[in-house]
């Protein structure tokens, strides 16, 4: 119970910690809202149910008027721009990307993470950020799919180092990867 | 200062935060049916002088909170000359700042504390599906305490690795940063539990 509440309220802070550190640039100077990532690693590490609750928990605390998306930026306002609905998307996203992780055991885990990511937290992500961007820009959801076309290849690099970090943190600490830790 | 709400004192603060959170679901809703151009402009308007009544130094940070739609207000914009349904594009965009300047409105007048107290109250049903309010009141000061924590740990990572690269630091800093928060993690479950946890202890 206690190291459940531990993790949770831990990875909810890494997903505020990753939106403070000075940008992480990748190889080819493609700049990242680390947060996202963070997200993904909710779900592979944590599982489905509490890396969802871990989300859940830092949208709350932005929610209640705490700066901690990147850019300091947080509060309702967060809910209310147009690109609102990647947000709803975070906890949705970070459940299916930690159910696949749990369930598909058949290959290596930095794999499974991988595509769970890309799956869950792209994909998903997307369709209620896309869904979000239409209904507030009053766009057709392709016209609005068009606007956000330039994140995917970012997002796409985010989940092969998202699942790379997982098969790692599974190396080193394998008692706090939940998703894979039957203990 | 770790909250958004303005230390620029209104009467609002002193409102409800429970009514003013209701009040702006109502007017969000309302705002998204309003087709009308002329309307969207009073509404508009209308927010600018609540805003404005607050004072000068509340005005401009409540503006500083507008500037993250600037680009969507860019491709709205660009979209509708385009399309030549300038007055369409007019209606979206107003709407975007109206909406955006509310909801900021309600977090720049309500304090953290009455902000939780609302979320004790709405998570008060979720008790009976095994939700421990203890647990997530302690949840919530955690990740106030770790974030800084963790920001800390995440930019000595940083300063070890300039120290030692004349490469920027890559996404590998990443690993020694999820392990730490992990070893962290374990620590505070430790504390939590030697300090009586959150079920009681068993017999033996």
């Amino acid at each position: 119970m206690e190291k459940n509440i531990a993790l949770i309220a831990l990875f909810a802070a890494v997903i505020a910690a990753l939106g403070l550190i000075p940008k992480i640039t990748l190889g080819f100077g493609v700049p990242i809202t680390a947060q996202t990532l963070g997200v993904m690693l909710c779900g592979t590490v944590l599982g489905a149910r509490r890396g969802t609750l871990s989300v859940l928990l830092f949208l709350l605390l932005v929610a209640i008027g705490l700066p901690l998306l990147s850019g300091g930026r947080g509060g309702l306002g967060a809910f209310a721009t147009p690109s609102a609905g990647f947000l709803l998307g975070w906890p949705i996203g970070a459940f299916v990307t930690g159910w696949i992780v749990e369930k598909w055991r058949g290959a290596p885990l930095g794999v499974v993470a991988t595509v769970a990511a890309i799956i869950g937290s792209i994909v998903v992500m997307y369709v209620f950020g896309i869904a979000g961007l239409a209904v507030a820009l009053d766009k057709s959801l392709s016209e609005a799919a068009f606007l956000v076309l330039v994140f995917v290849p970012g997002d796409v690099i985010k989940a092969v180092i998202a699942g790379l970090l997982t098969a790692a943190l599974f190396k080193s600490r394998p008692a706090s990867v939940l998703s894979r830790y039957d203990g | 200062m770790i909250s958004l709400s303005s230390p620029v004192k209104t009467r609002a603060h002193d409102w409800p935060a429970g009514m003013k959170l209701a009040g702006l679901c109502a007017a969000t809703i309302v705002l998204f049916f309003i087709e009308n151009l002329a309307v969207h402009a009073g509404i508009l308007v209308a927010v600018t002088g609540v805003y404005l009544s607050a004072g000068a130094l509340f005005f401009m940070a409540g503006l500083r909170q507008l500037r993250v739609l600037w680009p969507f207000v860019v491709i709205v914009a660009i979209w509708h000359i385009w399309t030549g349904e300038t007055q369409q594009g007019a209606v979206i965009l107003l709407r975007l700042l109206s909406a955006l300047a509310l909801a900021n409105l309600v977090t720049m007048t309500t304090r953290l504390s009455d902000m939780i107290d609302v979320v004790r109250l709405l998570t008060r049903p979720l008790a009976k599906l095994g939700l421990n309010p203890a647990a997530l009141d302690m949840a919530i000061a955690l990740v106030i305490r770790l974030t800084p924590v963790l920001a800390q740990k995440g930019s000595n990572l940083t300063q070890a690795w300039r120290a030692r690269s004349p490469r920027k630091p890559s996404w590998r800093i990443l690993l020694p940063f999820t392990v730490l928060a992990l070893d962290d993690a374990d620590h505070v479950a430790q504390a939590l539990r030697a300090r009586g946890g959150f079920t009681p202890l068993k017999d033996p």
